[in-house]
């Protein structure tokens, strides 16, 4: 095992060394010509392009510390705004990629991943290497570059009878084994420099920190607006109308009372029906507003009840500490809710299972369908709605639907506790 | 007969006692929050109870969860709960102990003095008074949608009316037929639906019930 990690670690170094060659050098000298030729004007359409390798590469040797070396290195990059087309798009591209610090940091990080970063990945093939280099040269390799004129130096051994390449073949094998014992630990102190260099500072992640906010928070004034604006418009198109309406019949009524009370009669019932119509209609739109069940039992429930109103055959887990902030209980519900109404509109599903649960501070709802799957929240089946709620509250949404299903769409929810009464939570 | 109301509302209070008054109702108690109702049931033992889902201090289903309590401390005291919505999920927990003598309704269908009177009197008597709304959710639903179908329009309807909790006399008068030709229909429906007749009927809508929430 540990010779396997051992010689494992030598491989990857030599791997990075490639890298840091073939990469993080060659790439540092294109950006850095790139930008310069700024001032010709080229330098406006090489630097994105660059600076896309660059930003590849720097991804890839996150994802390579994350996968070899558990060593988790946040994207420190700012989001990409709207260029617009033309001249002016490239310039604010230009000026996006040039006032990010993240961009100068990976210009830093690419300077010492191509010189100290070289020298530590290459320990690790280095002390390895030697070994099978000392024992050639025992086998009487020696011979031939000693006659050539050389001297050959193993490292400090001066090669130069069958003894001393004997010396040189067992001073590999040592090397060999402080190779084993000290790769894993070497590419370590590698992938540390990396995210040294390559992480986000507390500064680029609070400025990240404040820019997803501050998009999530217009997301959400988006979504109330227009939740309001619908509101507004159900009201004076619904239950007002129809309040004129009775009043009208009412008055016309008082006028027939004596006259015709048949005619009045007439209205009457009408004027009572369009007080049930108006009832049925604030009904609907409470209920799209804020479910009574959610408010009067709390998130469980009304999950519970969204499974009996589905079309689907559901089944609901539930395990809650008790109320939990009535945000997030009302997101994760409408969540919920229009993942239903996907699976059984446009997944084909006949069953559903649904597990809501609340562990760590988080609240994590899974809903999971036999419907035909390929689900694509590229092609907009709601789902990136549901994504964007749920950042308002720094909730996340992972979705798998392979083709011929299921469908999984998971859900997690930081909650914070708000009250006494939701301190549980 | 005795009557225990809950209701937050001033308004709707008022017009409830003066409704079922005018009916000839006692009104043993008008009350306007959770605890006093409980107090009320536990001491007055109503002949029925007429109550709010949604009910002060917590303005949560305290009224709802003080007619659950009740039952349980008092086997079938009749109940017939009011509310602004109906829900699916209510009605199953009114309905699980399986002894009758509940209501579920919408506070519009107040607006029909008799129908409600009539259906206050049936839950007094032991009977049940479910919401046409609630009715159909449950017909809604698809698990039961391949024996459903094969009702025929007319069987559905006299479902629905049974469901609610109506007697064959009631459901002749509102489908205008004859009381032998619902009874025809009713016997057809247990046929379809393999439910085993009964001519008890307070058991036969508990075993409708019953039929129509299995999921």
């Amino acid at each position: 095992m540990r010779i396997r990690a051992g010689l494992l670690e030598g491989a990857r170094g030599l791997a990075l060394a490639l890298l840091s060659q073939l990469g993080s050098l060659a790439l540092l000298i294109l950006a850095i010509n790139a930008i310069a030729f700024t001032s010709i004007g080229i330098g406006l359409f090489l630097t994105p392009a660059v600076m896309v390798a660059v930003r590849g590469h720097a991804n890839l040797r996150r994802r390579l510390a994350r996968e070899w070396y558990g060593v988790e290195i946040a994207e420190p990059y700012r989001p990409a705004p709207e260029f617009g087309p033309g001249l002016a798009g490239r310039v604010r591209r230009w000026q996006w990629l040039v006032t990010d610090p993240a961009t100068w940091r990976d210009l830093l990080w690419m300077a010492v991943d191509a010189t100290a970063g070289l020298a530590l990945a290459l320990i690790p093939p280095a002390l390895i290497g030697y070994f099978p280099y000392g024992v050639v040269l025992a086998l009487g390799v020696w011979r031939p570059i000693y006659h050539a004129g050389g001297g050959e130096w193993f490292t400090f051994v001066h090669v130069t009878s069958q003894t001393t390449a004997w010396y040189a073949a067992a001073l590999g094998a040592a090397y060999l084994l402080v190779g084993l014992a000290v790769n894993p630990t070497i590419m370590r102190w590698h992938a540390g420099l990396t995210r040294a260099f390559l992480a986000p500072t507390k500064e680029q992640e609070l400025s990240l920190r404040v820019a997803h906010l501050a998009e999530t928070r217009s997301d959400a004034l988006d979504t109330q607006a227009a939740e309001l604006r619908r509101i507004e418009r159900d009201l004076h198109d619904g239950a007002q109308a129809r309040l004129v309406a009775m009043g009208m019949s009412l008055t016309a009524i008082e006028h027939l009372l004596e006259r015709d009370p048949e005619q009045a009669k007439k209205l009457l019932a009408q004027a009572r029906e369009s007080s049930s119509k108006a009832l049925a209609e604030l009904r609907d739109l409470v209920r799209g507003i804020h479910p009574p069940v959610l408010a009067e039992r709390g998130l469980g429930d009304a999950v519970q009840a969204l499974a009996l109103a589905s079309s689907l055959r559901t089944e609901v887990t539930v395990e809650l500490p008790g109320r939990l902030p009535a945000p997030v209980e009302s997101a994760a519900y409408f969540a919920v809710s229009e993942v239903l109404t996907n699976a059984a509109k446009h997944g084909g599903a006949h069953r559903a299972w649904i597990d809501v649960r609340h562990a760590d501070g988080m609240l994590r709802v899974s809903v999971t369908d036999d419907g035909h799957g390929g689900a694509d929240p590229a092609r907009g089946t709601g789902l990136r709605g549901i994504e964007r709620r749920l950042a308002t509250f720094d909730g996340v949404l992972a979705l798998s639907s392979p083709p011929g299903g299921p469908t999984i769409v998971t859900m997690e929810l930081p909650c914070a506790s708000s009250s006494p009464r939701t301190s549980s939570c | 007969m005795r009557v225990v109301l809950a209701e937050d509302l001033f308004l709707l209070r008022d017009g409830l006692v003066r409704l079922l008054e005018a009916y000839d109702f006692e009104m043993a108690a008008a009350v306007d929050n959770g605890p006093e109702l409980e107090r009320a049931l536990a001491e007055l033992k109503p002949d029925v109870a007429v109550i709010d889902v949604r009910l002060p201090p917590s303005f949560t289903d305290e009224g709802l969860q003080a007619a659950l309590r009740a039952r349980r401390a008092t086997p079938g005291l009749p109940v017939l709960i009011l509310s602004q919505h109906v829900e699916r999920l209510y009605a199953r927990e009114l309905l699980a102990d399986g002894s009758g003598g509940v209501g579920y309704l919408l506070k519009d269908r107040v607006f029909d003095a008799d129908q409600f009177v009539d259906a206050v009197r049936r839950v007094a008597a032991g009977g049940t008074a479910m919401d046409p709304q609630v009715i159909s959710q449950l017909l809604a639903g698809t698990a039961r949608a391949e024996p459903l179908a094969r009702l025929t329009p007319r069987e559905r309807e006299v479902l629905a009316l049974m469901a609610e909790g109506r007697s064959n006399a009631a459901i002749a008068q509102r489908l205008v037929v004859t009381e032998r030709a619902v009874a025809k229909h009713t016997s057809n429906i247990f046929a379809k639906l393999d439910l085993p007749p009964s001519d008890d009927d307070n058991r036969r809508v508990l075993a409708v019930l019953a039929y129509l929430d299995r999921s």
